[in-house]
């Protein structure tokens, strides 16, 4: 473990508890943690248990971020014990009691990740350092959930990352220490692709606009991949920079290639602009090779479709969630978060959610905050009742495997939140890839670190 | 060819966001001497001007429909705006889809006096301060007017659609002898193009054949010599100002169906248009709409997959690129001036 970036004071507490766990070589040793309250960084020494939120709070993924926000807030009041508990009922494991973790009540602290790696690992920093946070969740970006997953690596807490749908982040950059539940781009490929064979046909051929970054070359690779196993021909893959506004220079010459789906591998603004521009250029109005154009966005957010207005009505993409969803968990969930702040949760809202949920049942069935406790209790750990249906954190990768939901932009929307219908359920079964897929393949899980 | 017609409409059309936008820059900085670091968000506060008009036209009543329920279960509220109550719901609502033409009106008296608070309220303090500081106070107050902006209307970009009567493309290739689909173009990038080329025409028409031009232009030219023939310029430079605070946020009014707003969009642009600027040569009104159209133009045909595929990565680079080789070649860009910054 490396922490010679960090201060002075982090340092020398960190060797003060290395010490501390070197008196106790036992404490690591085997699954029984003894001592909940010692021997690894930030153990928390009073009656409460502080948690680090790691949102965007600027930047173009603020509204988001916000909504993640007002999520971590009702996980803390349902797990203090206030509010109507929320998914605390329909939650499978019952260890939590609504008295806080292990009986300390949580408290937490805010950071701003500007959706920007450098500005997240020092805002997760200084969380650590300076206001003790035990635990670091959040984000928007898989760039920021890979940066931040590793400082929480080397630092020893535990990361719950928010919303992050790089294959790398519990691929190549998966750590010991970093747990995702949110779904990622193979699992939104795999779930997409059987519905587009059936709505679309197999002889189709496929142009893609890929954002230049990790996420959009994962997704993109995932998508290809799977559309080409059911019979689709790729035309091209063109790279747009992230920075890019205006993409009529990038669609203009889909039309002329052959192509008869358009797929925009473009989450945020880039969605919303690339989208935009696709339907101002009439391509939905189009037919090529003698059929209908279409246009698919493989990963949707409500918030986006929001942004790209009624461009969003009959196009197919995947979610990790949806607040139309009528299992308990979501029911819970939606109407706590409804009668809290008046509007339905995002799915960015509700992985955070969980993921609180989840961090603080482990340490309960673990009896300790240590991260390698944390870590054994969340390993292959499988639960109910959180919105997804039957549920797994699986132990080679700290990836959750549990159904998949392919939406469609809904053609008459009853309210201003109405903007997607589910069109199908996938279920884990067909989302599920082995540990050493080549689209999950190089680094490694590692050791879990405590900090000490 | 018909890619090569394509990218070119393509240019044209970036190249007039980019012309209008160093039009109101330069027009600043050769009246009053200030490079404005704020007028990236005169052009995003024009776009959320169609926002606003947009949402005042659309206010609603709300009433309870008990066939229906909401997210939580309980009886629906459903939404009827006034204009469709007041007027019927066909007239109403094409009131409201006219919105983004309408709000033209809305911003040019809210854009004059934003322009003129701006300039007597803070930028006129900087007049003799160094050019460093008139950026960082201008480039201060451009991230204020964008939080603000944020505070009220969040972070994320807020669909503002063009009249449903310019939805859709229009098929040039049939036109050209290509084949159907072979090169359409948006109705509304089309009127976008048409709008700049009337407004920039318009600009310098006022400014070549009015007397307030002409004064202006002489002031321009020799402020001192303007101020001791009794003329008060500095009014009229407050005035221009205020015009060209217009023309940026009408050119984002006009830009918002294009692009949904958002509070980022001002600064996505004043980049590249402080080297459209430079590239045109500082205070030369038609060398910033000449590089505005050339830089757009080659940033187009940059993002060709055909030139991507020589040069990968050229279209984030392109508009740099030719400005280092511009100044290279030609130190005051293409149309400036002698004189101007060189003192």
């Amino acid at each position: 473990m490396s922490n010679s970036n960090f201060t002075r004071r982090g340092l020398l507490k960190t060797s003060a508890m290395a010490g501390g766990a070197l008196a106790a070589p036992t404490l690591f040793d085997g699954s029984v943690w003894a001592d909940g309250h010692s021997g690894y960084l930030n153990a928390p020494t009073g009656s409460t248990v502080t948690l680090g939120f790691n949102v965007p709070q600027s930047g173009p993924y603020a509204d988001e971020g916000a909504d993640e926000l007002r999520a971590y807030e009702l996980a803390v009041e349902h797990l203090n014990g206030g509010g109507d508990g929320g998914m605390m009922n329909t939650f499978s494991s019952k260890a939590l009691q609504g008295n806080g973790i292990l009986g300390k009540k949580v408290e937490f602290v805010t950071g701003d990740t500007q959706t920007k790696s450098d500005a997240a690992r020092a805002s997760a920093k200084s969380m650590i350092e300076k206001d003790g946070a035990i635990m670091i969740t959040g984000g928007s970006s898989s760039g920021v959930a890979v940066a931040v997953q590793g400082l929480c690596q080397e630092a020893g807490v535990i990361f719950m990352a928010g919303l992050t749908h790089s294959n790398d982040t519990t691929g190549k950059d998966k750590k010991a220490n970093g747990f995702r539940h949110f779904f990622n781009g193979y699992m939104s490929a795999a779930a997409l692709a059987p519905v587009l064979e059936a709505r679309y046909g197999s002889d189709r051929t496929a142009y893609h606009l890929t954002a230049d970054y990790t996420w959009g070359w994962t997704q993109q690779e995932s998508i290809q991949a799977a559309t080409e196993a059911m019979g689709w021909k790729t035309a091209n893959n063109v790279l747009t920079p992230l920075a890019t506004t205006d993409f009529s220079s990038y669609v203009a010459p889909v039309l002329n290639s052959g192509a008869d789906v358009l797929v925009l591998n473009h989450y945020g603004g880039n969605m919303v602009n690339s989208l935009t521009s696709a339907v101002q250029f009439g391509l939905r109005e189009k037919q090529v090779n003698g059929k209908d154009f279409e246009i698919v966005v493989p990963l949707y957010s409500r918030l986006m479709a929001k942004g790209a207005g009624e461009n969003v009505k009959g196009i197919f993409g995947s979610t990790n969630w949806h607040w139309s969803l009528t299992d308990e968990g979501s029911k819970a969930f939606v109407k706590s978060f409804g009668e809290k702040y008046g509007f339905p949760p995002s799915q960015a809202a509700h992985t955070c959610y969980v993921q609180t949920m989840l961090y603080a049942d482990a340490a309960e069935r673990a009896g300790t905050f240590n991260p390698c406790g944390i870590v054994e209790a969340l390993e292959g750990f499988k639960f109910d009742g959180l919105g997804n249906g039957e549920t797994e954190y699986r132990a080679e990768d700290h990836q959750c495997f549990k159904d998949v939901l392919v939406v469609k932009g809904k053609d008459n929307p009853t309210s201003e939140f109405d903007l997607l219908e589910i069109v199908e359920i996938t279920p884990r079964a067909q989302v599920e890839y082995a540990v050493d897929h080549a689209m999950f393949a190089g680094g490694e899980l590692g050791k879990c670190n405590p900090g000490a | 060819m018909d890619v090569i017609i394509l990218q070119l409409l393509n240019g044209l059309d970036k190249g007039s966001a980019y012309a209008l936008i160093a039009l109101g820059l330069t027009l600043i900085f050769g009246t009053l001497g200030v490079v404005n670091f704020a007028h990236g968000a005169l052009f995003m506060l024009g776009a959320f001007c169609a926002v606003t008009l947009q949402r005042i036209l659309s206010l609603s009543f709300e009433t309870i429909d008990p066939t229906k329920t909401d997210f939580l279960g309980n009886p629906a509220k459903v939404k009827t705006p006034y204009l469709e109550s007041w007027f019927g719901p066909e007239m109403g609502s094409s009131i409201i889809d006219w919105s983004v033409p309408l709000a033209i009106l809305f911003a040019i008296p809210i854009m004059i006096g934003v322009g003129y608070i701006m300039e007597r309220g803070l930028i006129k303090h900087f007049y003799k301060r160094p050019h460093a500081d008139q950026i960082l106070v201008t480039f201060g107050l451009a991230i204020v007017i964008q939080e603000v902006i944020k505070q009220f209307y969040g972070a994320n970009p807020i669909p503002t659609p063009a009249p449903d009567m310019f939805k859709g493309s229009f098929d040039f290739g049939v036109l050209l002898g290509f084949d159907p689909n072979a090169v359409i173009y948006p109705y509304w990038r089309l009127v976008y193009f048409s709008f700049a080329a009337v407004i920039i025409a318009a600009v310098f028409a006022f400014l070549q054949f009015t007397t307030f031009g002409m004064v202006v232009r002489a002031g321009m030219a020799d402020r001192e010599t303007v101020g001791l023939l009794g003329i008060n310029i500095d009014k009229r430079f407050t005035i221009m100002f205020g015009i060209a605070a217009a023309v940026a946020g009408i050119a984002g009014v006009m830009y918002a169906p294009i692009n949904s707003p958002n509070y980022h969009m001002g600064m996505d642009f004043l980049v590249l248009s402080f080297v459209v600027v430079v590239v045109g040569g500082m205070g030369s009104l038609p060398g910033a709409v000449l590089a505005g159209f050339l830089l757009g133009i080659l940033e187009s045909f940059s993002s060709m997959n055909q030139i991507k595929q020589i040069l990968p990565g050229i279209d984030q680079i392109i508009i740099y690129l030719v400005a280092i080789i511009i100044l290279l070649v030609r130190p005051r860009g293409l149309m400036g001036r002698k004189g101007v910054m060189e003192d």
